[in-house]
């Protein structure tokens, strides 16, 4: 085990000096700079355009830029937002409390009902119910999040007033934020009808966020649930006369939900991204939203800064699951 | 005992009148379309970031709303000497700075916080110059440097400019946003502490408004100033709600999320119109949409082929389809509602026929051209693929080959203001109701050059005479009349082949009561109210 945290811990740096430098390539293949895109159509003459470029640093050459950049990341200096001129590390934990809210809920969502869901398809495999939750699956994975949204939007918020429109509380509250997680500091507020505004206002788009993990994880328990329920120990505890409810909870849950929690897990990642046109749509302000701007502007420091924090998040929740992976699973603890 | 109940009594009057005063405090909310780089309209270029800071701030003139009048503000009163070089400003006295747990100031405004205003944006070694990435786009780009003589202060309440030559446009350009006067004791204080930046995030300045919080791209919170020198607010608290997508911005505005939402696409405008709850404003935008043709490279260097093209192109179909209802056909380079507008012009008229026989009298036969239009949605243009596909079928007619091209935004204006297209869209919408602000930026020799602003590459001197001559004299009378013979210059030569004056759409609560619809731009909540 300690043999295997070694070797991952290891190929860390590398990883992380790997996303620096797509980052920074990738941001720099995009036409346009930050000065250019403030001018709008007034332009601006050439020789003020080079002397703002130089007071950013950007007429360097791209390597000395790349090399001053990894510099300063090893330091701990994520550098200035070029447009807000405050340090993207303290950008970026204003605005991550709210993904990783938004991203908690769209988990609860996704497990609560994609559990139970795959787990009852796969008991009752071939059925109607399995067909049914199969096909959602399909098109929870495959409608794209804008159309997904906006149709809530529409549906819920403009023609049935169910629920807000965007946002993340009803604009009558004011309070100061604490953890930045508005259904706590909503609570911590004790201003009435708060933490229901908070909590009515994560309903769609942890709904809109969640529905691909949610069809993932559906169909990776029913798989998983599948595979357990054929297996021999599971015949055994069945002829020894074990109920069902023992059966199933007690002797194939445990085992099928190993590659389930590391699936979970590993949704991270597809939250994150999804993260960014859910945030757009419902003016979420979390680092989604954050980041689509500081492309439209050229924000070089915040994008590469934002970039390389949300791919290190991702790094270390995979590397989690992969220890707890070893956890769980004995026999991968004894290799 | 008698005594400890009747204090109670007043006790529980006293709440009962506070809460009832509380209940009764009303809040106006606007979705806005994105988040602001921060609060000092300095450094700012984007009209979000002015909209947000202009609550908070007053500048020496302002322009009255709904209008591109100048009107006294900071300044009750001004004179101009009779060389048109000075300008004395005769400060208020009355007026006061907000406060915040930041700072609290110990004087009233005067003439040291306007010169600290703008020597941070003039005066490279002022401690203020660089704070925040010191790039005054505004500033520079009104030429201001190569303006300002000097700014001296002639007493507490009285404050001079000196400029280098005579310009008419001067006192608009004060009225504009990066002209906001800021508070040099603030600043100062701000220095002290080591914090300068806080100048421009935590903003404090004179307006009707003192900015209370900033929750990043969420919300941004103010409350109504109960000392501004114009009366406290009818509303007590503005709040703008973050909203960057339009169909979710009029999504909130009909569900009531919000009072008031700009920017609505053009197709959702008639469900707009229609819903009982909700009322659209509209306004004449301060600006001109227009296909400019290269007049350095022939053949559109033939003022006849130019005028041909104007023939050649169907600019009603264009305004119905495109617009769909919301601009109007332009004629000249400037809008409508901008004085010396000469209406007497009379615009080239769509007749392919005569179009097709000046070409061939000028011998052009089987042209092949490009065209380039905007990768982007603008406030003069909706949509210039659109346009440029409608005008490239009219060429066709006339077997012109126009091919269509378009880059990148940034690239795509940085290339065009360099002249590598031979016909090629822009726009520009007004800055300062100022004629000059249009003729002189867009048209004049000067912004002919490569990277400046008259894409036409048109340098004609007797336009330029009359424009140069026209932004130096402060006669009204005089000056309209220079600017109309420029129009006829303008419409006789046709470098462009104008397109159209958008109109400006709001639409709101029926329940606000007083907001207008101001000509340049910026959205303006003073003076609003908001029923029930």
């Amino acid at each position: 085990m300690l043999r295997f945290l070694f070797t991952r811990l290891s190929l860390i740096v590398p990883t992380f000096l790997g996303i620096v430098f797509i980052a920074f390539i990738l941001i720099h293949l995009v036409p346009g700079d930050p000065v250019e895109v403030r001018m709008g159509e007034r332009g601006i003459a050439p020789a003020r355009h080079a002397q703002l470029l130089h007071e950013m640093g950007l007429d360097r050459p791209l390597y000395a830029q790349f090399a001053s950049y990894v510099g300063e990341v090893l330091h701990g200096d994520l550098g200035t937002s070029l447009i807000t001129h405050r340090p993207v590390l303290d950008e970026f934990l204003d605005l991550f409390p709210a993904t990783l809210e938004l991203a908690i809920y769209a988990t609860l969502f996704a497990v609560l009902i994609g559990l139970p869901a795959g787990m009852l398809a796969a008991m009752r495999r071939g059925s109607a119910f399995d067909h049914v939750v199969m096909g959602v699956s399909v098109s929870g994975s495959s409608l794209p999040i804008f159309v997904w949204g906006l149709l809530l939007i529409l549906t819920f918020s403009v023609n049935l007033h169910w629920t807000p429109v965007s946002g993340r509380i009803d604009l009558d509250y004011d309070f100061d934020t604490v953890t930045g997680f508005m259904t706590i500091d909503s609570l911590l507020s004790d201003q009435e009808g708060a933490f229901a505004s908070a909590l009515g206002h994560l309903i769609l788009p942890a709904i809109v966020l969640g529905t691909i993990p949610l069809a993932i994880i559906a169909r990776m328990t029913r798989s998983a649930m599948l595979e357990v329920l054929g297996e021999d120990y599971i015949r055994t505890a069945r002829a020894k006369g074990l109920g069902s409810f023992r059966v199933i909870a007690i002797h194939a849950l445990r085992n099928a939900m190993i590659p389930v929690v590391t699936v979970i897990g590993l949704q991270v990642g597809t939250l994150m991204g999804g993260a960014i046109l859910t945030e757009t749509i419902f003016s979420w302000p979390g680092v989604g939203k954050w980041l689509v701007e500081s492309i439209r502007r050229r924000d070089y420091p915040a994008l590469q800064g934002g970039m390389l924090l949300i791919a290190s998040l991702v790094m270390a929740v995979n590397l989690l699951v992969d220890l707890l992976y070893g956890v769980l699973n004995p026999r991968i603890r004894r290799r | 005992m008698k005594r400890q109940l009747l204090g109670a009594v007043a006790l529980g009057v006293a709440v009962a009148f506070g809460m009832a005063l509380s209940a009764q405090a009303k809040t106006l909310k606007y979705c806005s379309e994105g988040s602001p780089e921060n609060f000092n309209p300095q450094i700012n270029t984007t009209g979000t970031s002015f909209d947000a800071a202009y609550p908070v701030f007053n500048r020496l003139v302002e322009f009255k709303p709904g209008t591109t009048t100048v009107v006294p503000a900071l300044a009750a009163s001004w004179s101009v000497s009779d060389d048109g070089l000075t300008y004395t400003f005769h400060l208020r006295k009355d007026v006061k700075f907000h406060s915040s747990k930041l700072f609290k100031p110990t004087r009233n405004f005067d003439a040291d916080d306007v010169i600290a205003t703008f020597n941070r944006m003039w005066k490279a070694d002022d401690p203020y110059a660089k704070v925040s990435g010191g790039a005054y786009d505004y500033f520079n780009d009104m030429g201001m440097p190569d303006l300002l003589q000097s700014i001296d202060k002639v007493d507490e309440h009285t404050v001079k400019f000196t400029l280098k030559k005579p310009n008419a446009p001067f006192i608009a350009d004060l009225a504009m946003d990066f002209a906001a006067i800021h508070s040099k004791e603030y600043m100062d204080a701000m220095l002290k502490k080591g914090t300068p930046e806080m100048v421009d995030q935590m903003p404090i300045g004179t307006g009707p408004f003192e900015f209370v919080s900033y929750q990043k791209d969420a919300v941004i919170r103010y409350r109504a100033f109960p000392a501004y020198f114009r009366g406290k607010q009818k509303i007590d608290h503005l709040v703008f709600a973050i909203t960057p997508d339009a169909a979710v911005r009029m999504a909130k505005l009909q569900a009531g999320e919000c009072d008031i939402a700009p920017y609505p696409n053009p197709a959702d405008l008639a469900k707009l119109m229609a819903d009982p709850k909700l009322k659209v404003l509209h306004q004449e935008g301060l600006n001109v949409g227009y296909l400019a043709f290269n007049t350095q490279k022939p053949p559109f260097d033939k003022k006849e082929v130019r005028q041909a093209l104007n023939m050649a192109i169907d600019k009603a179909a264009i305004v119905k389809a495109v617009y769909q209802g919301a601009g109007q056909p332009a004629k000249n380079p400037i809008p409508p509602t901008i004085w010396s507008y000469n209406n007497d012009i009379q615009p080239w008229p769509y007749d392919p026929a005569k179009a097709a026989q000046m070409l061939k009298e000028a011998g052009v036969t089987s042209l092949q051209t490009d065209l380039w239009y905007m990768p982007v949605q603008r406030p003069y243009n909706p949509d210039a693929k659109k346009i440029a596909e409608m005008i490239q079928a009219d060429l066709a007619k006339l077997g012109i080959t126009a091919e269509l091209k378009t880059f990148e935004w940034g690239e795509y204006r940085k290339r065009l203001q360099a002249g590598e297209d031979q016909m090629g869209m822009l726009g520009w919408t007004g800055d300062n109701g100022d004629p000059d602000n249009f003729m002189g930026v867009l048209l004049s020799c000067t912004s002919a050059r490569p990277g400046g602003q008259n894409i036409a590459k048109w340098c004609n001197k007797e336009f330029s005479d009359l424009i140069e001559k026209a932004a130096e004299i402060s006669d009204v009378k005089k000056r309209t009349e220079l600017y109309k013979k420029a129009q006829v210059i303008f419409h006789e030569e046709a470098p462009w082949f104008p397109i159209a004056h958008s109109v400006v759409y709001m639409p709101m609560s029926k329940k606000v009561i007083g907001y207008k619809v101001h000509p340049l731009g910026t959205h303006i909540f003073e003076g609003v109210d908001i029923a029930g």
